[in-house]
């Protein structure tokens, strides 16, 4: 008997029990369009944190202090009070690395803003005018932080989307350039809001403040290294070439070595690349989870397949006697129930693609509160890939659940077969 | 030459611990073209031999050649095979497929055969068999749609339509009134008078098997006697005029 065959007899068999089919059906299309709808979450999670990374600027290195060891204690990556704002210069000075283009040292620190009777705590950077080239992020209103700010410390505050719209949001004509924060009891002439950039899945780029590096070090954070150099906590450099990235990289680690005079680093340099390929990790990762959790329901529906085959094998007991006396081989009545079982559930993997795509959308549609007003909710991404996985996924599901029912069939013996009522 | 040789046939079942002797050694010649009858009471051990000679059992022991094949020692699947070449079944409960055509129904043993057919030739050659037992009107009903002696004829079509080396028929008319009986034992012998098929019938009803030219009693798994008919029963010549369909129509039976 041919699979054609199979097929045409499959079919049949399927629209003589049609409740039965579609309720058994029910148990992969559940399955599928979990693994499509979930997965789709994890693709979109990751497609949106790869856009952000790019999105940062081009060329991109981030120093940031190292570890120390203390005591026999080791602490966290970052603690290592060592990087600091002459280090920033030195790496910006051309005759040290001639591949760079621009450097912005950044200092972070959360203070309380307040506005008159309103007021909100916020991460506050501390940084230099090349921050808005280096991170391709402009100013919406009014300007940014300048070379003279810098210079003079002055008392000038950048805030970002979210923040304005926090403390001056209730007078939508008010602009907030040129009005006064107070910040930890100090006046700040607010000069500039930056444009919006949106939540993502690490937290709010919008929630923060810009001030001049020095502000921060001498009005917020008095840290200082031993040798009397200001600590930051970032530095973020552009390099001008993209052929010229692991040269850079070779040549800012030699001079902080120099620099900090030591052999083993107490930094660590990181690339955009770098960056992208932990988020992707991180976010694989998340997407295997939720296709996993997704795919047990698939193997539930599986289940259903097999219990609904077994009892189906039972109840034509007398077809499969009647198919063997005259002339069906075992394979025969196996390939017969098999393509029963893998029908089913191609069949269920069909409509569970659809559905899932359709949820996925919804998802993607849809605003959940909690996340920042003007962004859109989870983003989702079905793609070809996940697809073709649910796809195969079910079918190997059908044929996998239907090997056992459809090889009790071929075992059976014909003459009991024939007799059985 | 026979077409079914049997020698010393010996079925042992285990039932537990107990072990029934189903056949002691059966012997037994049948040739090309005859009419033979089964018969013995229940558990003589004439189920098993036709099961045995259907190709549905094996023996214990013995040896059992059809048309010189020995097919004693055959893998389930080799048996399979010879089923679907060489073995037509009919059965007292038709045991016909829920929801298929007649023609489907008819179809069924080709759609298994070794060769692959097509399906327009699987459809031509159904519709000739069930031409040979006067369905040629029923072709597209359903068994719900048939009376028992229209569904026998269509068992008796899907039996016929591989061409087979025998046909054995299991009690074929145990369902059925009197009258229907009396026809389809008219068609059996039709068959075998036209068209020199061979037909074994099981049975227990002296009635049937007075239709056959031999008459083989079993009791306690031997065979007890083996007797020419020397007037075989004619079946109603009126109801085999021409090879027209006489029954459609005219049963009395209610479709069940």
């Amino acid at each position: 008997m041919s699979v054609s065959e199979g097929v045409r007899i499959a079919l049949r068999a399927l629209a003589a029990n049609k409740l039965r089919t579609a309720l058994t059906m029910l148990g992969v299309i559940i399955g599928v369009g979990a693994v499509i709808a979930l997965m789709s979450i994890g693709k979109g999670a990751q497609q949106q944190i790869t856009e952000r990374i790019r999105g940062m600027g081009t060329n991109l290195l981030f120093i940031t202090p190292g570890s120390i060891t203390q005591g026999g204690v080791r602490s966290g990556q970052g603690q290592a009070p060592t990087l600091t704002l002459e280090d920033a210069l030195a790496i910006a000075d051309p005759s040290n690395v001639p591949t760079v283009a621009l450097v912005a040292p950044e200092i972070t620190t959360g203070a309380q803003i307040a506005y008159g009777p309103t007021n909100t705590f916020t991460r506050i950077i501390g940084t230099t005018p090349e921050y808005q080239e280096v991170r391709n992020w402009r100013v919406a209103e009014g300007e940014f932080i300048s070379r003279q700010h810098v210079d003079a410390r002055s008392n000038v505050v950048v805030l970002g989307a979210n923040v304005a719209q926090t403390l001056f949001g209730s007078d939508p004509e008010a602009s907030p350039v040129g009005q006064t924060v107070r910040i930890n009891r100090i006046n700040f002439r607010v000069i500039g809001v930056m444009e919006a950039k949106g939540a993502q899945a690490l937290g709010n780029q919008d929630d923060m403040a810009l001030m001049p590096i020095t502000t921060v070090a001498t009005r917020f954070l008095r840290n200082r290294t031993t040798r009397g150099g200001t600590l930051v906590n970032q530095i973020t450099v552009q390099v001008a070439e993209a052929s010229a990235m692991e040269e850079t990289v070779q040549r800012i680690g030699e001079l902080l070595r120099q620099r900090h005079r030591v052999v083993q680093d107490d930094f660590v340099i990181r690339s955009q690349e770098d960056l992208l390929n932990t988020a992707n990790q991180i976010t694989g990762t998340l997407t295997v989870l939720l296709g996993s959790i997704a795919g047990i329901s698939l193997v539930v529906g599986g289940i259903g397949i097999m219990n609904i085959m077994l009892v189906s094998v039972t109840e034509r007991t007398r077809e499969i006697g009647i198919r063997k006396a005259v002339g069906a081989k075992r394979r025969d009545i196996l390939i017969q129930f098999l393509v029963e079982s893998t029908l089913v559930s191609v069949l269920g993997g069909v409509v569970g693609i659809v559905l899932g795509i359709g949820v996925s959308r919804l998802i993607a549609g849809a605003r959940i509160p909690g996340v920042a007003a003007g962004t859109a909710g989870l983003p989702s991404v079905v793609t070809p890939d996940a697809v073709l996985l649910a796809f195969g996924v079910s079918a190997a599901v059908g044929l996998f659940f239907g090997i056992y029912p459809a090889s009790r069939a071929a075992r059976l013996n014909p003459i009991e077969a024939l007799r059985y009522e | 030459m026979s077409v079914i040789r049997v020698r010393n046939l010996v079925k042992i079942y285990r039932m537990g611990d107990v072990e029934v002797h189903a056949l002691r050694g059966v012997s037994l010649d049948i040739a090309p073209g005859e009419m033979v009858a089964i018969m013995g009471p229940s558990g003589s051990g004439k189920s098993t031999l036709m099961n045995i000679l259907g190709c549905l059992d094996q023996p214990t022991s013995g040896t059992y050649e059809l048309e010189g094949l020995d097919v004693s020692r055959l893998s389930d699947d080799e048996l399979a095979e010879v089923r679907g070449k060489k073995i037509g079944f009919v059965f007292q409960n038709f045991n016909l497929l829920p929801r298929m055509t007649a023609v489907e129904q008819v179809e069924l043993p080709l759609l298994y055969a070794n060769k692959p057919v097509p399906g327009k030739t699987r459809r031509q050659r159904a519709i000739e068999a069930l031409e040979r037992v006067g369905l040629a009107d029923r072709l597209y009903h359903r068994p719900t749609e048939l009376s028992g002696g229209q569904q026998q004829r269509v068992a008796i079509a899907r039996a016929l339509v591989n061409q087979p080396t025998i046909i054995l028929a299991d009690e074929p008319t145990g369902n059925l009134d009197s009258r229907t009986s009396a026809e389809i034992m008219a068609l059996f012998q039709q068959l075998n008078r036209e068209h020199g098929i061979t037909i074994i019938f099981v049975t227990h009803e002296p009635d049937i098997a007075r239709y056959t030219r031999r008459i083989i009693h079993i009791r306690d798994g031997l065979i007890h006697s083996d007797e020419p008919v020397l007037h075989p029963a004619t079946a109603d010549p009126a109801l085999l005029a021409g090879s027209s369909p006489p029954i459609a129509g005219r049963s009395r039976e209610v479709p069940s």
